[in-house]
C-alpha cells in the first residue's frame, strides 16, 4: 500500500495554510454565533446559564430549560442545516452548470419545492388535521419533505434537460427562471381556489421561518440534509472534474449521466427539505459559495465544500440573531434577514475581493 | 519508426452527425492507423470534419458505422474509466476554472486512478511530476489558470493529458490561439514527446508548415471527405498537399515547403545577384511588387546586392545608369521612379 498523501498538499506552504487558518476562523466562528443565537432572544437569560444547559442540561429555572431544550437549541440547528444546504446545493449548481448565477432560488428549484409544498398543504387541507407543519407527525414531515424534494426535483430535471440542449449559460439561467414563473402560477392558481385558513398557512410558511422545526421534523431534517451533504462531499471528486467542462470530464473517464444524477439528487434533497420546513429562504444558495471561494481563492471543491457550509452556518446564525430584533418581542422572518442584511455583505466581500469572475472564465 | 505497435485503428469507420433519422456522413470507410512513437498531424481546411474526427476518436462523438480499437479493444465496449486510461484529450475549448492552479488541473488528470475521494498515492505524486517536467510546466505550476497565458494554459492542458498517462494522446487545435514561437514551441515538444515517451499523438492544425516538419505522418482531409495519410514529403512530392489547399491566388512552392501568394506578374523584368540571403529577401519584396526575375541578359534592370562593411548595398543598373540604396524600400522606389519615367 503506497503512502498516501492529500492532493491539499501539492499546494504551495502559503496558500494552503491561509486556506487552513480561514477554515479554522469560520469554524470558531460558527461555534461562537450558534452559543450567541442561543442567548439571544425575546427571554432573557443569562449566559452562564446557556452554558450550563447547552452542556449539563440542567437548571433551575424550568421555563428557561424548557426555552433552550425544546425552543433556542432546534432553531439554532435548524439554522445550521439550513446554512450548510442551501449553501451546498448552490455550489453544486454553480458547478453543474457553470454558471456563477445558478442557485436554488434562482434556478427555480425552490419554487418547485414550493409546489410540492403546496400541493401537501392545500390539496392536503380537505384532509382534516392538517393546517400547519407544526402540526403534521412525524408521517407527515416526511410527506412534505418527499413532496417538496420531488417538486425541487422535477424542476431541475427540467431545466437539466434543456441544459443538454442548450449550451449558452445566459439563455439557461433565463430558462429557469421562467420555469421557476411557471411553478409559482401554478402555486398562485392553486391558492386563488383554496380556503383561506389553508391559504394563510402557506402565506406565513413563504415568509420563511428557522422556528417551525422541532423533534420528529428536526431529526427527519437533520437525516436528510446530513445524508445530501454527504452525497456531495463523495461527488467531490467528480465536481472537480466538472470545472473543466463536460468533454473534459468525460475524457477523464467521468460516468457523466451518472454524475449529473447524483448531483440532481443531492441538490434536491438538500433544496427541497430545507424549503419545505423553513420556507423558501433566497440567497444564501447563490451567494455563499461565491463567499467561501473569495475567501479560500480556491475551486478545488475537497475544500469548497466544508469551507461553504461553515461560511453558510456562520451567516445563518447571524441572520437569524438579526431576525430576533436583541431586545425586542419581535421576530421578524428570515427570509427578509438574509436577503436585507446578507445582501450588502456579500457585496462587499465580492467587491473588495474581485476575483469572482476568475472562478468562471 | 514505425516498426511498432499500432494503438488506435479505425476499421470502415463512417463519422458524422445523426439526427432522428437522418445522417450526415462527413467521410466514410476510414481505415486509420495510429502507430507507436508516432506523431500525426491532421490537416484539412476549415469545415473538413477535422473536430468530427476528432471527437468520434476521441469517444466524444458515436460513429455513424465502424468501429474503433484502441490496443485492440473496441471502444464502444470499454467503460468511461477503461477508455480514460487508454486515450486523453486536449480540447480546443477554453476551459472555464480559472480559480485553479496549474497544479490542481494537472492533478485532474489522475481521475481515472484515484478513489472515490480523488486522493492521490506515490505513484499519482510521481506521474503528475513527471508530466509537468515533461510538459515543461515547472515555473507555472504554482499559478493560477486565469493569470497564465494562453501558450501556457494549453501547457497545463498538455501536463494534464500526461498525467493520465495514456498511451495515445489526442489533441484537437493545439496550436489555434497562441502566437508563432509558442506554436513552434508547442509542435517541438509534442514531437519529442512521440519520441520519448513512445505515445501515439495525434494531432488536428491549421499549421501546414510547422505540420510539414515535425509530422512523422499526416492525414490530410479534402472537403468531400476523402482522407489521404502518408508521409509530409511524399504527400508533397505527388501533389496531394498542393491539391487538398489549392485555392486561386496562391501556390505551394515545392523548393521551400510554403505557400506563396500570387501577385499579378507584370511585364517588367530584373536580374538579381548578389549574397544568397539578401538575394532571397528582396526576391521575394519585388515578386510581392509584380517584377519578374529574370537572367542577366533579358532583364532591362540589374540589381547586384553585396555587403559593404556589414551594411547590405543594393546596386541598381538601369540602363547603365548606376545608383545605389541601403534598403529594399528605396530599391523599389528607384525602379517604380525609373519605370514610370
Amino acid at each position: 500500500m503506497p503512502e498516501r498523501i492529500q492532493s491539499v498538499k501539492t499546494l504551495p506552504k502559503t496558500a494552503e495554510s491561509r486556506q487552513k487558518l480561514i477554515l479554522v476562523t469560520l469554524a470558531v466562528c460558527a461555534v461562537l454565533f450558534f452559543i450567541l443565537d442561543i442567548m439571544l432572544g425575546s427571554v432573557k437569560i443569562p449566559f452562564d446559564e446557556v452554558l450550563n444547559i447547552i452542556f449539563q442540561r440542567k437548571s433551575e429555572n424550568t421555563a428557561w430549560l424548557f426555552i433552550i431544550e425544546k425552543i433556542r437549541i432546534p432553531k439554532a440547528v435548524t439554522a445550521v442545516l439550513a446554512g450548510c444546504g442551501l449553501s451546498v446545493s448552490g455550489l453544486q449548481m454553480q458547478t453543474l452548470f457553470r454558471n456563477p448565477l445558478a442557485g436554488p432560488s434562482e434556478l427555480g428549484i425552490t419554487a418547485g419545492a414550493g409546489l410540492g409544498v403546496a400541493a401537501v398543504m392545500l390539496a392536503g387541507g380537505s384532509s382534516a388535521g392538517i393546517y400547519a407543519i407544526s402540526q403534521l407527525g412525524i408521517s407527515g414531515s416526511w410527506l412534505i419533505i418527499t413532496m417538496a424534494s420531488l417538486g425541487s426535483g422535477l424542476v431541475l430535471f427540467l431545466i437539466l434537460l434543456i441544459a443538454g440542449k442548450i449550451r449558452d449559460n445566459v439563455i439557461l439561467l433565463i430558462v429557469g427562471v421562467m420555469i421557476g414563473t411557471i411553478t409559482l402560477s401554478v402555486i398562485s392558481i392553486w391558492q386563488y381556489f383554496s380556503q383561506p385558513e389553508q391559504l394563510q398557512e402557506y402565506i406565513m410558511w413563504t415568509f420563511g421561518s428557522l422556528g417551525g422545526v422541532t423533534q420528529y421534523h428536526l431529526y427527519a431534517l437533520s437525516g436528510v440534509v446530513s445524508f445530501g451533504l454527504l452525497l456531495a462531499f463523495i461527488s467531490s471528486k467528480a465536481l472537480n472534474a466538472m470545472l473543466l467542462g463536460e468533454n473534459y470530464a468525460r475524457s477523464m473517464g467521468l460516468a457523466i449521466g451518472r454524475t449529473r444524477l447524483v448531483i440532481m439528487a443531492g441538490t434536491s434533497l438538500l433544496t427541497g427539505s430545507i424549503t419545505a420546513f423553513c420556507g423558501p429562504i433566497g440567497f444564501v444558495g447563490i451567494a455563499i459559495p461565491h463567499i467561501a471561494r473569495a475567501l479560500l481563492g480556491t475551486s478545488n471543491h475537497r475544500i469548497l465544500i466544508p469551507g461553504t457550509c461553515l461560511a453558510g452556518t456562520v451567516l445563518m446564525l447571524f441572520c437569524d440573531m438579526i431576525a430576533q430584533l436583541p431586545g425586542t418581542q419581535t421576530v421578524i422572518p428570515i427570509n427578509v434577514v438574509t436577503s436585507l442584511f446578507g445582501a450588502p455583505v456579500v457585496i462587499w466581500i465580492i467587491i473588495s475581493r474581485n476575483n469572482l469572475r476568475s472562478s468562471f472564465s | 519508426m514505425s516498426g511498432g505497435i499500432s494503438l488506435l485503428e479505425t476499421r470502415n469507420l463512417t463519422i458524422g452527425y445523426r439526427s432522428k433519422k437522418t445522417f450526415r456522413v462527413i467521410s466514410e470507410n476510414l481505415n486509420l492507423d495510429l502507430w507507436q512513437g508516432q506523431l500525426v498531424c491532421l490537416l484539412g481546411s476549415n469545415g473538413a470534419g477535422k473536430s468530427t474526427l476528432m471527437r468520434t476518436l476521441g469517444g466524444l462523438q458515436a460513429p455513424i458505422h465502424g468501429e474503433i480499437y484502441i490496443a485492440n479493444q473496441r471502444i464502444a465496449q470499454l467503460k468511461p474509466a477503461d477508455l480514460a486510461r487508454k486515450l486523453s484529450l486536449v480540447l480546443t475549448e477554453r476551459i472555464e476554472a480559472g480559480n485553479l492552479t496549474a497544479r490542481e488541473v494537472i492533478t485532474l488528470g489522475r481521475t481515472p486512478y484515484t478513489g472515490w475521494l480523488g486522493t492521490l498515492n506515490a505513484l499519482d505524486e510521481e506521474k503528475i511530476s513527471q508530466a509537468v517536467t515533461l510538459a515543461g510546466a515547472g515555473k507555472i505550476i504554482d499559478r493560477k489558470m486565469h493569470q497564465l497565458s494562453d501558450g501556457e494554459r494549453q501547457k497545463v492542458m498538455l501536463a494534464r493529458a500526461l498525467a493520465q498517462d495514456t498511451d495515445v494522446i489526442l489533441l484537437d487545435e493545439p496550436t489555434a490561439h497562441l502566437d508563432l514561437p509558442s506554436r513552434m514551441e508547442m509542435m517541438h515538444l509534442l514531437h519529442h514527446l512521440a519520441r520519448q515517451t513512445h505515445k501515439a499523438i495525434l494531432l488536428s492544425t491549421h499549421e501546414l508548415d510547422l505540420a510539414l516538419q515535425a509530422a512523422d505522418k499526416l492525414w490530410l482531409m479534402e472537403k468531400d471527405g476523402k482522407l489521404t495519410t502518408g508521409m509530409p514529403e511524399d504527400l508533397v512530392l505527388n501533389g496531394t498537399f498542393e491539391a487538398a489547399f489549392a485555392r486561386p491566388g496562391f501556390f505551394f512552392d515545392k523548393s521551400t515547403g510554403t505557400f506563396i501568394i500570387q501577385s499579378q506578374p507584370g511585364n517588367n523584368s530584373v536580374s538579381l545577384s548578389g549574397e544568397p540571403n539578401l538575394v532571397f529577401w528582396t526576391g521575394r519584396a519585388l515578386q510581392r511588387e509584380g517584377f519578374v526575375i529574370e537572367g542577366v541578359q533579358e532583364a532591362f534592370c540589374k540589381i547586384v546586392v553585396a555587403e559593404v562593411n556589414g551594411i547590405p548595398v543594393w546596386e541598381i543598373n538601369w540602363n547603365n545608369n548606376v545608383s545605389q540604396t541601403t534598403n529594399i524600400e528605396a530599391l523599389i522606389k528607384t525602379i517604380r521612379f525609373n519605370v514610370n519615367a
